[in-house]
């Protein structure tokens, strides 16, 4: 049978090409590979599910034994975030015309061009900044790229880094960063911001997150952001975008290089899948940084038409590869589109709004998990979007979650035996926030009447 | 009524059919987004807080609101659908122009799984993850079995990043050895440049081997490079030439013999699946594009997906976590030495899911079918492309997957240069690519048809390039002029490479050039 994705492999017209070609056989064009290193066997996989309808139950019954977010009342973030996906985005993002191009030139991707400089200029808006990068990978990536451009400006090689990060973000900074480049860590402070920092004129950046992975608004960034140009260092911030609708943009107090995650924007969570990293500086020398793609706008022959292309290529490994700067491939450019759909969607005002709901729905949801009886840390700070809550026993966080889980409640990551993550978004009704409160509430008199405690 | 009375309408059938189709992209003259805002107006509308406001201290409140475009739903739609219009992607053109990158059918019906993961959250307890779980690890169990090795993570979110992940693989291996003079990566000037960038990235020294007089690495070039100080061979094979090199177990082993790992870039693969793999021929490590090989859509360039793979003695280094397996239950399991996180959580599910939907209506044999096929159809295409005059592919030699092709002859004929040729072509609605710097074959094109296209597609790219040489002789001007039937005409690409004038975003347009 000729499979429906290989119109080739149908008997008569591979004869009528191997015919014009004059090969006797396939066989012809592997003469190169020594009959060593042939593979005598069928590989040993699976056998197929050809038809579609097939396919289609396998993929199903498996599928089917996940229980996702849309079928609980889940409170994870953590990194990855619940936020509203308008249906736009969704249909923009499915295009075949956007979903199945690639690296084509500016003549036949000129739409492909322009969406992506749009999503890039609106993230310079938000952001305050002139200059932002077609998406890398992730925002543990654009922290990690964020660094070493700090690093190969200021020429030194040790970066302060804020102690409210995420642990596997550290990680991946401890092994991007490692062969050349020292990390301190900087502690965190009894109000869940970043402590006393200590910095002298080795240091290329102080890196802080706002907000950062306890869910608090960091307030000294003009102070460290002074601190840091006062020893010749730079400021490097990253921030969630979708909070800066009512929160500063970290240019606002002085930074000098802003990174972090677009997921926030318009992409679902897709276990994870969804992320994708921005980096942003002003008009200046930190330009020659960028290992990635830089689009930019460009004058045609015909008066007012706007074309565009890659600014400063030279700059890339495309261009020099290993004299470039780190390394740029495919990355994550169609979340980045999408981003700029949800971007031009929300508009000002819709950004403004969604940052207030978030706020307000985040100190409620501490409020009541405060009354449920959990302790919840950093209680004085602004919190954005999540907040951690510590409970007395060891082992609590884990026998709590399990107890909302029957319940249909994912309740929040843990960060340690006896911490939990908490992330509240604008998807979160006051009715969702008051059922897991009752639901923690009842959880712990369960335990009391056991008498665990 | 319409038509002239002088000039009856054509009977039908109309044909023959004109010798090359006729096309026109769609050109909408779209305004910049910010150009179309209209003051108070929104495309949604977003829940109400329900709860106290909260008061944010001076330091932290934004000053004043960001200038993004206020407008209605309907008219973001219709721009966004309006600049994907004037997109050529796989599903409208003959997409073999991009050479290196396997552009292939993504199947619709895989789409529609990757939209069933997109409310899962990768922080979820592994019981409610059952199903993505046994996912990852049947397609983790299937790429070791396409490549020989013994296990695979499937976190990193590209090919790119997964070179990277092995480099790092490699720097953790030497380092647990104690064996820290290695400070040297050897690879070959047909590798990716990724390949060169990942390494200096993570702290080496590139050593770049150059091909021989037939095409192949230069195997002497190989023994003077390698020594106590390398670390590794990176090496792609087939190379972005197409070429296979037969002595790839002899590179491998001198490497060996000096204490290195060899590491496989497996980008190229799409030839060769169920031919012949990575770990017989002796290599440590090897990598997979998920959206090049096992098509998942490239998206305008990513969310991308890749996967590595090693040998027994690096599993232990791996990014972490891997899934693990025990009496059909699945669970995250971090290897004890790993190199820690690629990339967040467990890689782009999407892709990982897609990429299993297609291996598993392939098997084995629609995988075998997959190679021979590409091979058959880069074969044809080259065949037609040498019968133009002007074209040739250095090295006669027959190809794998992709040929890099030189428009040398006919460029000094007619002064028309490969770059132009590909403008031109870009007025038949199909999409041609020059190549990787630097150019090594003058005047370079590298084309891989790969198994999607049909006969009557191949014939079709051959014929646009032949009416494109043509021209280039008759009418250089015409190709030089090109494109004309495209959204924009020809740009002017000086004021991208300079910093008075370049304008990576509008805000820096207008400060630069409307102020």
């Amino acid at each position: 049978m000729t499979h429906p994705y290989i119109p080739n492999a149908e008997p008569g017209v591979r004869a009528e090409m191997l015919a014009a070609i004059g090969a006797a056989s396939v066989e012809d064009f592997y003469a190169d590979i020594p009959p060593e290193l042939r593979l005598d066997r069928p590989l040993d996989l699976p056998e197929p599910f050809v038809a579609e309808h097939d396919l289609v139950r396998h993929m199903r019954s498996l599928l089917g034994r996940d229980t996702g977010t849309d079928e609980a009342l889940s409170f994870l973030g953590h990194g990855c975030y619940p936020h509203h996906v308008p249906a736009v985005c969704d249909e923009v993002n499915s295009r075949g015309e956007f979903l199945t191009a690639y690296a084509g030139e500016p003549y036949e991707d000129h739409g492909r061009f322009q969406a992506l400089f749009e999503y890039v200029s609106m993230m310079a808006e938000l952001l305050e900044m002139d200059v932002v990068n077609v998406p890398t990978y992730d925002g543990f990536q654009a922290a990690g790229t964020a660094l070493r451009m700090a690093c190969r400006h200021t020429g030194r090689a040790k970066v302060l880094v804020s102690g409210a990060v995420a642990a596997d973000k550290l990680s991946k900074l401890r092994d991007f960063l490692s062969p050349d480049i020292e990390i301190v860590q900087a502690p965190v402070d009894s109000g869940g911001e970043m402590g006393e920092v200590v910095l002298d004129d080795t240091f290329a950046a102080i890196y802080l997150e706002t907000p950062n992975v306890y869910g608090v608004v960091e307030t000294r960034g003009r102070e460290l952001a002074e601190l840091a140009h006062a020893h010749g260092a730079l400021l490097v911030v990253s921030a969630d975008p979708i909070s800066l609708g009512v929160l500063a943009p970290p240019a606002a107090y002085g930074a000098d290089i802003a990174c972090g995650d677009i997921q926030s924007l318009g992409v679902h969570q897709n276990h994870g899948g969804g992320q994708a990293g921005y980096i942003a500086t002003h008009d200046d020398e930190l330009v020659a940084q960028f290992p990635s793609r830089l689009f930019g706008i460009a004058p045609t022959t015909v008066p007012g038409e706007y074309g565009f292309g890659d600014v400063f290529y030279e700059r890339t490994s495309f261009a020099l590869r290993e004299e470039g700067k780190e390394w740029v491939g495919t990355a994550a450019a169609l979340w980045g589109i999408t981003a700029g759909v949800y971007l031009a969607l929300m508009g000002p005002q819709g950004m403004r709004e969604v940052g207030e709901t978030i706020l307000a729905r985040t100190r409620y949801a501490m409020d009541a998990l405060a009354g449920a009886g959990l302790r919840v840390l950093h209680d004085g700070a602004v919190h954005f979007r999540e907040f951690a809550v510590e409970l007395n026993d060891a082992a609590d966080a884990a026998a709590l979650l399990d107890r909302l889980r029957a319940q249909g409640i994912y309740g929040g990551v843990p960060l340690d035996d006896r911490t939990i993550l908490v992330c509240v978004t604008e998807r979160h009704s006051i009715a969702d926030i008051d059922r897991l409160a009752a639901a923690v509430a009842s959880a712990r008199r369960a335990d009391d009447e056991g008498g665990r405690r | 009524m319409s038509g002239h009375a002088a000039e009856p309408f054509a009977k039908l059938p109309v044909g023959p059919k004109p010798p090359l189709r006729r096309f026109h992209q769609a050109r909408w003259d779209e305004p910049i987004i910010f150009e179309q805002s209209r003051p108070g107006q929104r495309g949604i509308a977003v829940p109400g807080p329900g709860a106290p406001a909260v008061e944010l201290p001076d330091s932290v409140r934004r000053a004043a609101p960001p200038a993004l475009p206020e407008m209605s739903q309907l008219h973001v739609l219709r721009h966004y659908v309006r600049l994907s219009q004037e997109s050529l992607g796989v599903d409208l053109n003959v997409d073999v122009g991009q050479g290196t990158c396997t552009m292939k059918y993504s199947p619709k019906v895989n789409d529609s799984f990757a939209r069933a993961v997109a409310e899962l959250h990768p922080l979820q307890h592994p019981d409610t993850l059952q199903g993505v779980l046994e996912i990852y690890w049947r397609l983790e169990r299937m790429l070791a079995e396409v490549s020989g090795m013994a296990r695979v993570s499937l976190q990193p979110g590209s090919g790119s990043a997964a070179i990277y992940a092995n480099i790092a693989m490699i720097r953790a291996y030497h380092a647990a050895r104690g064996d820290e003079r290695r400070d040297q990566v050897i690879t070959t000037m047909f590798s990716h440049p990724s390949n060169a960038a990942c390494a200096k990235t993570a702290g080496y020294e590139v050593i770049t081997l150059m091909p021989d007089a037939d095409g192949y690495p230069d195997i002497e070039a190989l023994r003077a490079a390698v020594g106590p100080r390398t670390a590794a061979l990176l090496i792609t094979n087939p190379e972005d030439t197409g070429i296979f090199n037969p002595r790839i177990a002899e590179f491998v082993e001198l490497v060996h013999q000096a204490g290195g790992l060899a590491c496989y870039d497996q980008a190229n693969a799409n030839g060769i699946l169920g031919i012949t793999r990575a770990r017989d021929a002796g290599f440590d490590l090897c990598h997979f594009n998920l959206h090049k090989t096992f098509s998942t859509p490239h998206a305008c360039g990513g969310p991308a997906a890749g996967a590595c793979g090693v040998s027994e003695a690096l599993a232990e280094f791996l990014p972490g976590p891997v899934v693990a397996e025990e009496d059909g239950r699945f669970s995250l399991v971090t290897p004890p030495h790993s190199i820690g996180k690629i990339r967040p959580f467990l890689g782009v599910t999407p892709n990982v899911v897609r990429a299993y939907a297609w291996i598993m209506t392939l098997g084995a044999e629609g995988l075998r079918q997959v190679a021979e096929t590409a091979a058959l159809n880069n074969n044809y295409l080259m065949h037609k492309v040498l019968r133009i005059p002007g074209a040739s592919a250095p090295w006669d030699r027959r190809r794998i997957e992709q040929v890099r092709y030189s428009w040398q002859e006919l460029s000094e004929e007619t002064g028309v240069h490969s770059e132009e040729i590909g403008v031109r072509a870009s007025d038949f609605g199909v999409h041609y690519w020059t190549s990787h710097h630097p150019y090594l074959v003058p005047e370079p094109f590298t084309l891989e048809p790969t198994e999607s296209y049909s006969k009557e597609d191949l014939d079709e790219y051959a014929a646009i390039l032949a009416h494109v040489a043509s021209e280039a002789r008759t009418d250089p001007e015409l190709v030089k002029g090109a494109p004309y039937n495209s959204p924009i005409h020809k740009i002017d690409p000086t004021p991208l490479d300079d910093p008075r004038q370049w304008a990576p975003t509008w805000r820096a347009y207008v400060r630069k050039h409307l102020a």
